[in-house]
């Protein structure tokens, strides 16, 4: 059939020309043309004529533009990989170009909130799940594209830009997201598994950027092995327990999306959200290190929204609340640390934690 | 703009269609016999699809399909089941024996006669036979006795039966985007998807939609309703399809579908209660059965399929019935109880089962009923899109929509059942939203709400079923209590309803709290022997049945309303 081959060679689209946005790109290029939609016009001159991307080299096969209605009328299949707190505007701005037929698989490990006008997240603010929105909700919310999906699993950027083997996870309630998703995506050395569990998927995803920034702290304090076990399989059981109020399923949480995620964060300098926890252990503020760094840490944003959350339900989240009052300076990094060896745990881990809400 | 006619019989609306013989569901029962061809060969054709074309598959499922319909007709016969049930479930079980016995090889013919001979039957059981002239008289009828009954209940009872003063719909409101739904019904196809309280919603739900000027919809009636014999003769001849909840097998469940995908595709109006059964917990539908809400989706594909450009929409029309009182409330709280919302099968209760017990039900119905609201709700594409009033869609931006798109794959329509099963899923999210949102409150379901959740607060330790244990003298609540609480909780409704999160009668609209309280008491489950909420001889609040409280409560779940008493 003629519509199979000029489905081949038709563009993918992705949104945002970050360091992970980057790495999609690359990857898709090897299976078809990419159009990526980056900010600002330097940069997309830049990939276009030098393949040179803020340090990082581009795929020939990349063509970067700065109109998203381009994007939208050459590409069915679009990948929004943007940091979480401008993710709404985009794809606003994208609506309007988008069709029925329109396919949307975002690779954000953040969520979105809707605030009443005047509210900030602060300590003590009480956060209704409910105005917590998943990035696949958002673009319900905001496009008429049923058709969604979302990336996550352990991807380091830096990894997939030098080619090492790595895995995904699509998830999306459509076998047939599930399956472009593959089909664009899947290399010699990226391997790409399917979930119908979106909304587990996504919430795994984006939870442990939190446990990241804590990985990042023992590390700084010098703290080995042990230590970071602990860390991840406490880790775990919180983000569970927070994940179930999200409408999240355990049992993403332990594939690649969690557990498998969590690994690759909590032991990586090449993590923002690890780097930011580090650098914090090694005595420097939270603005200075903000300062300097390239993009957002995610981890911070959600470790906001998980704490107001654990407030409005009323459920404890001692590792949550820790790192929170260390990185917004209620607590040392080293009494944070002393908090936790003291906490009344009695339990590690037993099937009550499960329960679905 | 609908004419708006408001004669003797109470019409508000002309009809879209007055010749009758335009009407697609007409069209259908004239030719009923090729219908019911298309019909099993489409079925048989679906069945084999979905068992992979596999002859050795439709043995097996013709095995289950003949083990299970032995039991059913052996353990729960209905009176409404055709009279040579027994003997010709015996045949095909001899037939299959023989069969089975002489060709062990699965690939030889006769299993699929078998299949044949059992579709055909259920497809002749499923479908209705239209008569527009006894349509036309139970609708005369329908409105006859709807509004005789409810001038004997105004009135010093049977002797005002036959005035006709007080006019229906002063009494049940037809409100909502009707002029628009009326529109849309000369456009495309319309499906009206009801909430369910009670057994008198079918025929409520029927007289309704006449009232508004739409031409007769099909429907799915269960088939223990067509054991009562007037019940049955009237749904028989009005657009009824018979669904009979005890038969799960496949072949029976792909009939029914391919029923309502072909009629649907023919251009009849269809009515699904997607919540199934009645509410039985007296909450808004959460989970809604999809089964046939999914052959929308199907037919509108084949639609754009097969007739491109022409292919006519098919538009969602969500409606609320709202009651003061659901007659069956007891019955409906007690089994919520006893399966505590577990999905699981129920026994038929039989506070519907014969004729006399229908008659006076609908009678106890006029008569102790006070305000009854129908609303039809916004209507939608399968999709939750807004629609104008020549039926084209529009995302939330105001951009027109080609909804054949979200079918396609490649640039072209492409057949994916599991994406239409997702698109159905969606949809049904989209109208248990709607449900919330065009629900009407009532001034007594507010009155119930806020007294169940005084005593559940007092007995903060006890759960839901200690509570239902309580006696009545426990269950007393200090007037300023409530209507303090009436108070705090008016004020949130307002607020959402300002929001439009909601719709509420006129006197929660704007009433004083005092008229508020007085108005929800005195029409709070006032058919109830046993008063869900009555004053007490200290003039305090007193309840007598905590069920009945808990069921008339449940109406204003989903809202997170408790955190504002």
């Amino acid at each position: 059939m003629a519509s199979t081959n000029s489905y081949e060679i038709a563009p993918v689209g992705v949104l945002g020309g970050g360091s992970f946005g980057s790495a999609i790109s690359n990857l898709l290029a090897e299976n078809q043309p990419v159009i990526l939609l980056t900010r600002s016009q330097e940069v997309a001159d830049s990939i276009n004529t030098t393949r040179q991307n803020r340090g990082r080299v581009m795929h020939e096969n990349v063509r970067a533009t700065t109109d998203a209605a381009e994007v939208a009328n050459q590409c069915r299949l679009i990948f929004p990989i943007l940091p979480s707190a401008g993710f709404r505007e985009t794809i606003k701005s994208l609506a309007p170009h988008l069709t029925p037929e329109h396919i949307l698989i975002h690779g954000t490990k953040g969520v979105d909130i809707q605030l009443p006008a005047g509210d900030q997240l602060t300590a003590d603010y009480k956060l209704n799940p409910k105005k917590v929105n998943t990035m696949s909700e958002v673009i319900l919310q905001e496009t008429i594209v049923r058709r969604v999906g979302c990336l996550a699993g352990p991807n380091l950027a830096a990894e997939i830009l030098e080619g090492q083997p790595a895995a995904t996870v699509v998830a999306s309630h459509f076998d047939e997201v599930i399956k472009l998703g593959q089909k664009s995506l899947r290399t010699p050395r990226f391997q790409v598994y399917g979930s119908h569990d979106l909304t587990g998927v996504e919430i795994a995803g984006v939870l442990k950027n939190v446990i990241a920034l804590a990985a990042g702290a023992l590390s700084g304090l010098g703290f080995g092995e042990n230590a970071k076990a602990l860390l991840i399989s406490r880790g775990m059981v919180e983000m569970i327990h927070v994940g179930t109020h999200l409408g999240g399923d355990i049992v993403a949480v332990l594939g690649l999306a969690g557990i498998g995620d969590l690994i690759a964060t909590c032991s990586s300098s090449k993590s923002r959200n690890f780097t930011v926890g580090y650098r914090l252990a090694k005595g420097e503020t939270l603005t200075a290190i903000l300062a300097d760094m390239e993009e957002v840490a995610e981890g911070l944003n959600t470790l906001r929204i998980s704490r107001a959350m654990a407030n409005y339900l009323g459920i404890r989240v001692p590792l949550t609340e820790t790192i929170y009052d260390v990185i917004y300076g209620e607590k040392t990094v080293e009494e944070g640390l002393d908090y936790l060896m003291k906490f009344p745990f009695y339990v590690d881990i037993d099937r009550s934690m499960f329960r679905r809400v | 703009m609908a004419t708006k006619v408001h004669n003797q019989d109470g019409w508000l609306y002309d009809p879209i269609y007055p010749d009758a013989s335009t009407w697609p569901i007409v069209k259908l029962a004239h030719e009923r016999e090729a219908f019911i061809k298309e019909l099993v060969a489409l079925s048989i054709e679906n069945i084999k699809e979905q068992l992979g074309n596999n002859p050795a598959n439709l043995k097996d499922e013709l095995a289950r399909t003949l083990y299970s319909e032995r039991i059913r007709v052996s353990q729960t016969p209905w009176k409404a089941d055709a009279p040579d049930e027994k003997e010709f479930w015996s045949k095909v079980k001899k037939d299959m024996v023989r069969i089975n016995a002489g060709h062990e090889n699965p690939h030889a013919f006769g299993h699929e006669d078998l299949v044949q001979r059992i579709v055909k039957r259920y497809a002749e059981e499923i479908a209705g036979v239209f008569d527009v002239n006894a349509y036309d008289f139970a609708k005369r009828f329908t409105t006859t006795l709807f509004s005789r009954l409810l001038n004997a209940s105004q009135g010093k009872g049977m002797a005002r039966l036959f005035e006709t003063r007080h006019n229906l719909h002063d009494k049940i409101h037809l409100v909502g985007e009707i002029d628009h739904i009326r529109e849309l019904a000369k456009r495309g196809t319309i499906i009206v998807v009801p909430t369910h309280f009670s057994n008198l919603d079918s025929m409520l739900i029927g007289w309704a939609i006449q009232s508004i000027g739409l031409p007769p919809v099909l429907y799915g009636a269960g088939l223990n309703l067509f054991g009562i014999k007037i019940l049955a003769w009237f749904m028989n001849r009005l657009g009824a399809y018979k669904v009979d909840r005890r038969k799960k097998n496949m072949l029976y469940l792909e009939t029914l579908k391919m029923y309502s995908e072909l009629s649907l595709r023919r251009g009849c109006n269809g009515l699904f209660f997607p919540g199934g059964t009645r509410s039985r917990s007296g909450m808004l539908e959460k989970r809604l059965k999809l089964g046939l809400l999914g052959t929308a989706l199907q037919a509108q594909r084949l639609n754009f399929e097969n007739d491109g450009e022409e292919a006519k929409k098919i538009f969602v029309v969500p409606v609320t019935i709202n009651y003061n009182f659901v007659l069956e409330a007891q019955s409906l709280i007690d089994q919520h109880l006893k399966i505590s919302g577990q999905e699981q099968y129920y026994v038929e209760n039989d506070d519907f089962s014969t004729s006399t017990k229908m008659i006076k039900f609908i009678y106890r119905f006029f008569t102790a009923s006070s305000e009854i609201a129908v609303r039809f709700g916004t209507p939608m594409d399968l999709f939750g899109n807004r629609l104008d009033e020549e039926g084209r869609s529009f995302d939330p931006h105001g951009n027109e929509v080609d909804i054949k798109k979200y079918f396609f794959s490649n640039g072209e329509i492409s057949k994916d059942l599991q994406r239409d099963a997702e698109y159905t899923r969606m949809l049904g999210e989209e109208i248990v939203k709607r449900y919330h949102r065009e629900a009407v409150v009532f001034s007594s379901q507010v009155v119930a709400f806020a007294a169940f959740r005084i005593i559940k607060a007092r007995y903060s330790k006890m759960d839901l079923y200690g509570l239902m244990r309580l006696p009545s003298e426990d269950l007393t609540i200090r007037p300023k209590q409530l209507m303090d609480a009436v108070g705090k909780l008016v004020e949130r409704l307002r607020e959402m309803y300002a929001n439009g999160e909601i719709q509420l009668e006129k006197e929660v609209q704007e009433g004083s709290i005092a008229n508020i309280v007085k108005k929800g008491v005195a029409n709070l489950g006032i058919y109830h022997a046993k008063l869900p909420l009555m004053y007490n001889e200290d003039k305090d609040f007193q309840s007598q049945d905590i069920k009945v409280l808990f069921f008339y409560h449940n109406r204003l779940e989903g809202y997170g309303l408790h955190k504002f008493i």
